[in-house]
């Protein structure tokens, strides 16, 4: 940081250089940690998505199962349960998983990804249980195998379809992530928690990461309605 | 009573924390809703817009800071404007900010937003011939909106207050964290105490997973009430 900034900032009571690395480094822990938990969640819940519109029972259940428990409980305690059960599983501190689980990420990198894909789950399957009969019918007149199906005809629109949920689920879980901090993790909230008890200044500390994961928002937000207006293209009124 | 290892009794009062502060929390969040409709869809510009910047700042923020900000803030304010009133005009008043009164106030307060959102779309869809059909009988603005509007739009609303709701319970979870000794307080503390999470967060999920499907239920019925005479469509 240019030394100019940086005596310009020290001035300040609360939002000294020191903070503003703080918050820094917080703001870098909850990108990576809703990132990653977004990408791998959504590489699990297609397939997942695709296993719970079958037509079979015995497929889509245990999917419903899934989706029905990492929904219907609360975040927090899914993270409670992983981040304080891991460590007791027999054998676990043995083995060279304990060096990845015992830092604090990974089992929250864990809890999040598995609530975000039973989301996305029911997400995408709303999606593809909508694709048009005809568009199914037509595919399997030109001889398309399930696959070749399933990549060129559901998968594309069921994508278009879900893109708005989906964004939603996105945000939740940027706001979902805050939880971090209860499982030592300095996430933004995390750095936002140790400003307050260090200078004593609520207002600050809170009002400041507020308006940090409100910035954050209203860019995905805006990343999405992009999105959403390159893929919904072939559907705005022609010409005027 | 099951016993979790002595644990069963301080559960069970940590299951009736979290019931009543989401009922207090809706109720709060359902006031906060009808008002925050009431103000978007009104003709001041200036009611208007205090009600959009409610529900974008909301939107904007994840709910856990806005509890902290509540609990640690509210102290804060409410000692300065203790010293304040003992310093100027000698009143001795002092008010603990407790986790309660902060969960209730925060997630009344984000849930508003999101009912707000539910009532405005459910009182659009008030055909405007059953209102104007109101006004020609006589009705006022104030009777109009009680016997024509609101139990018309009630119908349009429940699935959307029904979502929230089951959000709503969840969210509930976020205040152990600021302390209040709910069911997922008493859960960590034992788990940690005894070193067998799962016996713990088990159960409390589960009396989650109880609350939800017994108040999905409670909410279908409540539909197909509201929906007595209503001819729809088959799907």
């Amino acid at each position: 940081m240019p030394d100019f900034i940086t005596a310009w900032l020290d001035q300040n009571d609360v939002f000294t250089t020191m903070t503003m690395l703080e918050y820094w480094n917080g703001l870098v822990q909850t990108v990576q940690l809703v990132f990653l938990s977004l990408i791998i969640g959504l590489l699990v819940a297609v397939p997942l998505a695709i296993l719970r519109t079958n037509r079979r029972w015995w497929v889509s259940g245990p999917v419903w199962v899934y989706t029905y428990l990492f929904r219907g409980t609360p975040l927090l305690i899914q993270l409670y349960i992983i981040y304080y059960g891991l460590a007791q599983i027999p054998g676990i501190q043995e083995t060279f998983w304990w060096s990845i689980f015992r830092e604090p990420f990974y089992p929250a990198l864990l809890a999040f990804t598995l609530n975000t894909a039973a989301y996305t789950t029911e997400i995408f399957r709303g999606a593809i249980a909508a694709t048009p009969q005809g568009e199914i019918e037509a595919a399997k007149a030109y001889g398309m195998s399930w696959f070749l199906r399933l990549r060129r005809i559901v998968l594309p629109s069921a994508a278009r379809r879900a893109v708005q949920a989906y964004s939603n689920e996105v945000i939740f879980m940027l706001h979902a992530s805050a939880i971090a901090s209860v499982v030592t993790i300095v996430d933004l909230t995390g750095a936002a928690r140790n400003i307050y008890s260090r200078f004593y200044a609520p207002f600050e500390a809170f009002i400041g990461v507020a308006l940090i994961y409100m910035a954050l928002t209203f860019l995905l937000v805006f990343a999405f309605r992009k999105l959403e207006n390159h893929l919904l293209r072939h559907q705005r009124p022609a010409g005027g | 009573m099951i016993d979790l290892k002595g644990y069963g009794p301080q559960l069970a009062e940590g299951a009736v924390v979290t019931i009543e502060l989401a009922f207090l929390s809706l109720l709060l969040a359902l006031f906060l809703g009808l008002t925050g409709a009431a103000a978007k869809l009104s003709a001041s510009r200036v009611a208007r817009g205090i009600a959009t910047t409610y529900t974008t700042i909301v939107r904007g923020v994840p709910d856990l800071v806005m509890m902290l900000l509540f609990y640690y803030g509210g102290q804060v304010l409410v000692n300065g404007i203790s010293d304040l009133l003992y310093e100027h005009y000698e009143i001795d008043w002092f008010f603990q900010f407790d986790p309660f009164i902060s969960g209730v106030l925060t997630i009344g307060l984000i849930f508003g937003a999101y009912m707000a959102e539910t009532f405005r779309g459910a009182f659009l869809a008030v055909e405007a011939g059953q209102i104007e059909a109101a006004r020609a009988y006589g009705f006022t603005r104030w009777h109009t909106f009680r016997r024509v509007m609101v139990p018309q739009m009630l119908r349009h609303a429940l699935p959307g207050i029904g979502n929230n709701w089951q959000v709503l319970l969840k969210t509930t979870a976020l205040v152990s964290i600021i302390g209040l000794t709910d069911m997922v307080r008493v859960a960590e503390e034992a788990a940690k105490a005894e070193r067998s999470p799962f016996l713990f967060f088990i159960p409390v999920a589960a009396v989650y997973l109880a609350l939800t499907a017994v108040t999905e239920l409670f909410i279908k019925w409540l539909n197909r009430r509201a929906n007595v005479g209503v001819v729809q469509g088959e799907g």
